[in-house]
Parts: C-alpha cells; sequence; structure tokens
C-alpha cells in the first residue's frame, strides 16, 4: 500500500496538475471572498481557488503526518516478533496496518494539493523532508510499546481529533477514518498499559522506566509554545488549525495525566502541578533545543529508523515492480 | 466537470466504494492507486474492508467519474422554502388530530 510510487515504475505520479508556489501573490479578490467564505464556516476542496499560502501550509501539514504515520509504525513493527503472546501480537500487527493504511490515506490527499506521491517519498526516504519528534526515539522495552501506544497515540488523537474541523475538506475527512483507528489503538494500549500497570514490581518498573523516557518527547509533540511558533497564526486565521499548539498540549494532560496518577505511577517532571485558578496544568519547560535537534535528524534513533525505512523499501521493490507488470500485461 | 481535472494520474487513481450490508448503499470510502480496476479490489480489499463490515466493493476510475463543480453549489441549494417536502412540517396538525 502506498508503495508503487517510484519514478521508474510506471505508475509513479504524472506530475503536478497545480505547481506549488506560496511566494506567489494571490489576487486581492479572490483572497477576500475566500477569507469570507471560510469565516462562515465554508471548507475548502481540491479544484477550487485557494491562496498559494493555503495550500503550502496545507501540503505542508499533511505531508508531514503521512510521513510520519509511515515512520511511526517503525517503533512497534519491531516488537512484533517479540510480543509477549499471540493475542498481543496480533493486535499489534493489526495496529501497524493501520499506521500504514493512514500514510495510504494521507499522502493520497495531499498529492491533490499538488506534489507527486513519487516525490513525497524520495524525499521521506533521503531525509530531506521530516516526521513527527516521537518516531526518532528508541523502543526499547515491551513497556514502550504500552507508553506509545497509550500516551502518543493519545497525543495524536487531540491533534488529529481538533483537525477534524480543519477547513480543508479532503483531510478533515480521512481523519474521521483515522480517529476511529486511533481510538482503538488507544483502547489496546491501555488494556497493556494496564497489565503492566497491575503486574510484578519488575513489570511496573519496566513501565515507569519507560513513562520517565517517553514523558519529554511526548510533552514536545505538540510543538513549541505558540508564542514560538511561526506558521502557527496564519494556520489559524485560515483554520487549517483550529487549537493551539498550548491548547492541544493541556488538553492532553487534563486526560493522560489522572490515567498515570490512578495506577500510582510517577510523571516524572517534579514542576508538574494543577493550577486551580487558572484551570490548567503547570509543567517544566521541556529542553527545546533537543526537539529542534531530533525533527533536524539529529535524534537518537533518527538515521537507524531511515535506513530501516530505506532497506524496507527496497525490499519490496518487487511487489510495487509486479504491480506495475500487471499493468502492462492487462 | 470531470474529476480528471484536479486529480494527478486520474487513470491509475480508483474511488472506492464499500457496501457493508445487502441493505445499504455503496459509499465512498477512500481511493487506491492501481494499474487496471481488478488489481484496484485487490487493494481496497486490503485498505478498506479488513476490519468494518463489507459484502461488497465497488472501484470507479477518477478519469470516469463526471461531478458537479463545487463553485456552483449554489444549484443545489434551495431556491425557495422546501419545508412542504418534510414530514416534520406537519407537526401542527397531528398535534391537533390527536387532541380529539
Amino acid at each position: 500500500m502506498g508503495g508503487n510510487t517510484r519514478r521508474d515504475v510506471p505508475l509513479a505520479g504524472k506530475g503536478c496538475l497545480v505547481p506549488i508556489q506560496p511566494e506567489v501573490r494571490d489576487d486581492p479578490d479572490r483572497l477576500a471572498v475566500f477569507e469570507a467564505r471560510l469565516a462562515a464556516g465554508d471548507r475548502v476542496e481540491p479544484g477550487e481557488w485557494m491562496p498559494a499560502r493555503y495550500r503550502a501550509e496545507c501540503l505542508r501539514l499533511i505531508r508531514m503526518h503521512a510521513n510520519s504515520e509511515l515512520m511511526g509504525a517503525l517503533p512497534e513493527r519491531e516488537w512484533i516478533p517479540r510480543a509477549p503472546t499471540l493475542s498481543r501480537k496480533l493486535a499489534l500487527v493489526a495496529k501497524v496496518q493501520d499506521e500504514i493504511g493512514h500514510a495510504q490515506l494521507l499522502y493520497r490527499v495531499a498529492e491533490d494539493l499538488g506534489m507527486p506521491r513519487s516525490q513525497m517519498i524520495d524525499e521521506l526516504l533521503s531525509g530531506t523532508s521530516k516526521f513527527h519528534n516521537v518516531f526518532h526515539y528508541p523502543a526499547e522495552t515491551w513497556a514502550d510499546v504500552a507508553v506509545i501506544q497509550v500516551f502518543v497515540d493519545g497525543a495524536a488523537m487531540q491533534t488529529q481529533g481538533s483537525l477534524r474541523s480543519s477547513s480543508y475538506a479532503p483531510y478533515a475527512r480521512v481523519l474521521k477514518r483515522i480517529c476511529y483507528e486511533e481510538d482503538f489503538h488507544i483502547r489496546l494500549g491501555l488494556d497493556n498499559f494496564k497489565a503492566l500497570a497491575e503486574g510484578t514490581p519488575r513489570q511496573r518498573a519496566m513501565l515507569q522506566d519507560a513513562l520517565d523516557r517517553w514523558w519529554q518527547p511526548i510533552m514536545h509533540f505538540f510543538g513549541p509554545r505558540d508564542e514560538a511558533s511561526p506558521h502557527l497564526e496564519t494556520m489559524m486565521r485560515w483554520r487549517i488549525r483550529v487549537k493551539t499548539n498550548d491548547e492541544l498540549r493541556q488538553q492532553f494532560l487534563r486526560q493522560f495525566v489522572p490515567i498515570i496518577h490512578e495506577y500510582g505511577l510517577q510523571v516524572p517532571d517534579a514542576g508538574l502541578r494543577w493550577d486551580a485558578a487558572g484551570k490548567q496544568y503547570v509543567y517544566s519547560e521541556p529542553d527545546w533545543d533537543e526537539f529542534r535537534r531530533v525533527i533536524r535528524g539529529d535524534g537518537p534513533k533518527s538515521r537507524t529508523r531511515l535506513e530501516l525505512r530505506n532497506r524496507y523499501h527496497a525490499q519490496h521493490a518487487w511487489v510495487r515492480d509486479a504491480v506495475a507488470r500487471w499493468g502492462m500485461a492487462t | 466537470m470531470n474529476l480528471a481535472a484536479i486529480t494527478p494520474d486520474a487513470r491509475h487513481t480508483f474511488a472506492v466504494f464499500r457496501q457493508a450490508s445487502k441493505t445499504d448503499a455503496h459509499v465512498h470510502v477512500g481511493d487506491v492507486h492501481a494499474p487496471d480496476a481488478e488489481m484496484a479490489l485487490v487493494l481496497a480489499k486490503e485498505q478498506f474492508a479488513r476490519r468494518d463490515p463489507c459484502v461488497n466493493l465497488w472501484v470507479a476510475r477518477y478519469a470516469d467519474i463526471a461531478a458537479t463543480s463545487y463553485e456552483d453549489a449554489d444549484m443545489l441549494e434551495p431556491s425557495t422554502d422546501k419545508s412542504y417536502r418534510f414530514g416534520g412540517s406537519y407537526r401542527e396538525q397531528q398535534r391537533v388530530y390527536r387532541r380529539r
């Protein structure tokens, strides 16, 4: 799925119908009509007129999301052969397959914005395009799988849930299916989490250790503080995004900190507390230099995961080739 | 308009329609890229029929789909009051009858 995109295969995207030129100055009359439409709650479809910058921001967001689904399957995929029971293995396979399926849905939406799928895949493989920070970290133990399924997917669910209200309609539509499947992932994760949290002292220690390592990347996941986010203002004004980084981070904390405390585990942030007056969580500032390093491709597992993705891509070349030959034979 | 105007490689992009049961209509659930319809059905089964109920799949090339334009959506809007077409508009009469 989503793999038959190499340039040497006749199936490859036939290039852009619409060139992407974010710096182009838009016709002010059309721009005014567009903004009035969005302000009235209307949504945008591919093929309709849209500002060059709107197109570029949607593409940037959706392509990053697609890349992250494809790369996000890898940390958990490493655990398929080592899953502790057959039922855990079956569920994990299903989840990993869902993530790859999400990438397929998202690259399809992205290509209509004007970038061929082959180019998006090539730039991911060569490391010139980005994917989410959390997928640059190792999954060291089975407890990491539980933490990823509950908290990384839980964090992604905040963002993706809010984006179902995005003004770019094809994105909002695929997110309905994506969120429906993510809900399964989180419930599955909570089952894994509960089994370890109520398990032996060694299992509990393993879970706490995974939480300790994952907490900061998860806080990073929502992106920098709003005032330090360069694209946020435009994205919010055009309702490409509907909630800010800080709103989503708070929403996540309200939902997930209680789950950690319920099992008597610790949030590895001594500065974390509920501010009843401000009705929000106060937390220690995560190390934003690390965040910037990691998304540049300088994380602990960035290189290994990209190499893995390249290796799988090469391994599966025969499948793409067979599909293409099928096309020539019929 | 034809959807080939807005879909890259519309001859090899197939819209997938899933029918959940024989009493349901087929619903567009997503797309696949394939060299022909037979391969499109193989890929559609994996991507769109692996979890939820499905008794039948359709695939159709984007190049073969004709559509109205969103820019002409006005023509689909009611130009006059259409309330007379809805059962809910007749509640008052039903209430009066019941009282007797």
